[in-house]
């Protein structure tokens, strides 16, 4: 069944469209992501324009991380104070992000900008990953050996600065500074690639915050839902993109496969979780790559212009 | 003998030019609007003429027929890709004044056997004579380069059509085509131009228009994402809240 999308104005298959949406929904159910990392290199694919793409991304990406969030404030485990702070920063980081969006969009350079984004980002993090939770696997099957101690959290730099304030939940006494800017960083992200952004959260706030894992996931989710909101927002308002039809279809389908996913996940370990979802991202990163290395077929493009 | 030169010169001139005074054209269209709802799959437009005579057809080269459906016009970038430290990225671009989202020519025969070459610059009948892009040669080297990779990219992706020998002519009078409108057409008046020619020269034309407008859901969408960009933005929201409350809540319940 085609189905035209009104401000996309292209016609695609509605099944494909509840089935991208059920796939990546599966997969943030089970890894616990967002999936805006996936869902907009996906919607390039079928042939939705780019600004479409990225900007009901987001929106799809509020959807998913609402859901998320409910399941977690049952198990206390967003930090709303926490979650407030890096909100901040990541307004000032979308808002930032969305002009840089529409600038190199008029500057023709906009798919190169995404592409560069995807491949640094996720490969940087899938690699991370990766080794992070090959060391964890191998570290488990030494069993018996005794684990490194881990103590509750480690004074870095982080704490030396100015403005402390005191989060109860995460049982933290550190700046506000460094959660702004992580906040803004990945506003800046989730404008740019269509992303939420959790997979540099969720790493960030446990290396460099010091946070303990109980509240990440949770935290991360709660400050993902404002941040593509408000990016879902901006874009509607400067460039017209937000495709709500597109969007319904892509969630209906997330949702469902969210729940499939988060069900699944039970019976897996973590770190073989955390190893499949690395490899996934690195996969992802290497195909984007892929197409910026080797010669495309086509070497013109065209895009609709202003009269001058 | 001032009449029989008269009646001499009329005689010539008829002979000359056969058909120029009175093959004239009639044509309709199977509809003239067409919706864009949500389950818009294409459209097929029957386009339908006679040719009107009032003395028996004359001889010498065959009438032959063209039509053209023409989309709404945009301003377009071209851009080419090339290798710069490795990675491929956009470098020159030229800019199209005005090329038609949408274009289908459908004749009796082979264009270059019906139209002439100044026919062709008249009634801009031909691809690269309806793609408006003046003064761009000194926007990029190569510039007819991006001119000709436009007209290639939009006949692969099916916007572009030529269909020779797609018109179906019965008596050198009556005659039929049949254009298919994509699903993935833009909002706009479509124009249908008619031509009659012999020995590739145009003999009459007719225009028409055929109006595609989104309607329902998709207008109201459109319209709503246009007109109040804020209210649409915390619509999504709001639709997208509502959904993944609604998923959660589903499936406890199921459970």
């Amino acid at each position: 069944m085609q189905i035209y999308l009104p401000i996309a104005e292209v016609s695609i298959n509605a099944f494909l469209l509840l089935g991208l949406g059920g796939m990546v929904g599966f997969l943030s159910g089970m890894f616990g992501v967002g999936g805006g990392f996936l869902i907009t290199p996906l919607l390039l694919f079928v042939g939705v324009p780019p600004g479409v793409a990225v900007a009901t991304g987001a929106n799809q990406v509020v959807a998913s991380s609402i859901s998320g969030v409910l399941v977690q404030m049952k198990r206390k485990g967003v930090d709303f104070r926490m979650g407030l702070v890096l909100l901040a920063g990541g307004f000032a980081g979308s808002f930032i992000g969305v002009q840089v969006f529409a600038w190199m969009t008029a500057l023709g350079q906009i798919d190169l900008f995404v592409q560069l984004s995807y491949v640094l980002f996720l490969g940087l993090i899938g690699s991370m990953m990766f080794a992070e939770s090959t060391r964890a696997l191998i570290r488990a099957h030494r069993a018996g050996a005794a684990a490194p101690i881990r103590r509750a959290h480690v004074h870095t730099w982080v704490h030396k600065l100015p403005l402390q304030m005191k989060f109860r939940a995460s049982g933290l006494y550190i700046s506000v500074l460094p959660p702004a800017a992580i906040g803004a960083a990945v506003g800046f992200l989730s404008a740019i690639m269509g992303v939420g952004g959790g997979f540099i959260l969720v790493p960030a706030m446990i290396y460099l915050l010091g946070m303990p894992t109980r509240v990440v996931v949770g935290t991360s989710l709660f400050q993902i839902i404002f941040v593509t909101g408000f990016t879902t927002i901006m874009h509607a308002i400067n460039s017209q993109t937000v495709d709500m039809m597109l969007a319904f279809l892509l969630i209906m389908g997330g949702v469902i496969g969210a729940q499939i996913g988060a069900r699944l996940s039970t019976r897996l370990k973590a770190e073989q979780l955390r190893i499949m979802l690395a490899v996934l991202v690195l996969t992802v990163s290497f195909k984007i790559a892929l197409d910026l290395l080797l010669q495309p077929a086509e070497l013109f493009t065209v895009t609709p212009g202003l009269l001058p | 003998m001032i009449r029989a030169l008269i009646l001499l010169l009329a005689l010539t001139t008829a002979v000359a030019s056969p058909a120029l005074a009175n093959e004239a054209l009639v044509s309709g269209l199977s509809q003239n609007r067409v919706q864009i709802t949500a389950n818009f799959d294409g459209s097929e437009i029957l386009i339908y003429g006679a040719v009107k005579r009032d003395s028996p057809a004359p001889k010498g080269p065959p009438l032959e027929v063209i039509v053209t459906v023409e989309g709404p016009s945009t301003a377009l970038i071209i851009r080419r890709k090339e290798r710069v430290a490795g990675i491929w990225l956009n470098r020159s671009s030229v800019n199209v004044d005005a090329a038609p989202s949408f274009y289908a020519v459908a004749t009796t025969d082979k264009l270059d056997k019906i139209l002439s070459g100044t026919e062709d610059l008249r009634h801009h009948i031909t691809i690269p004579q309806v793609i408006r892009a003046v003064g761009i040669s000194d926007e990029a080297e190569n510039a007819p380069d991006f001119v000709a990779a436009l007209e290639r990219i939009r006949l692969d992706d099916s916007r572009y059509r030529i269909a020779e020998r797609s018109v179906q002519l019965a008596d050198e009078t009556l005659f039929r085509t049949d254009v298919a409108l994509p699903a993935n057409l833009t909002e706009g008046n479509y124009k249908v131009r008619l031509f009659i020619l012999r020995g590739g020269v145009v003999l009459d034309t007719q225009e028409r228009l055929i109006a595609v407008r989104k309607a329902g859901l998709e207008r109201f969408l459109y319209n709503l994402a246009h007109q109040q960009p804020l209210l649409y933005g915390v619509l999504s929201l709001v639709m997208a809240a509502v959904a993944g409350w609604g998923a959660s809540a589903a499936f406890r319940f199921v459970r």
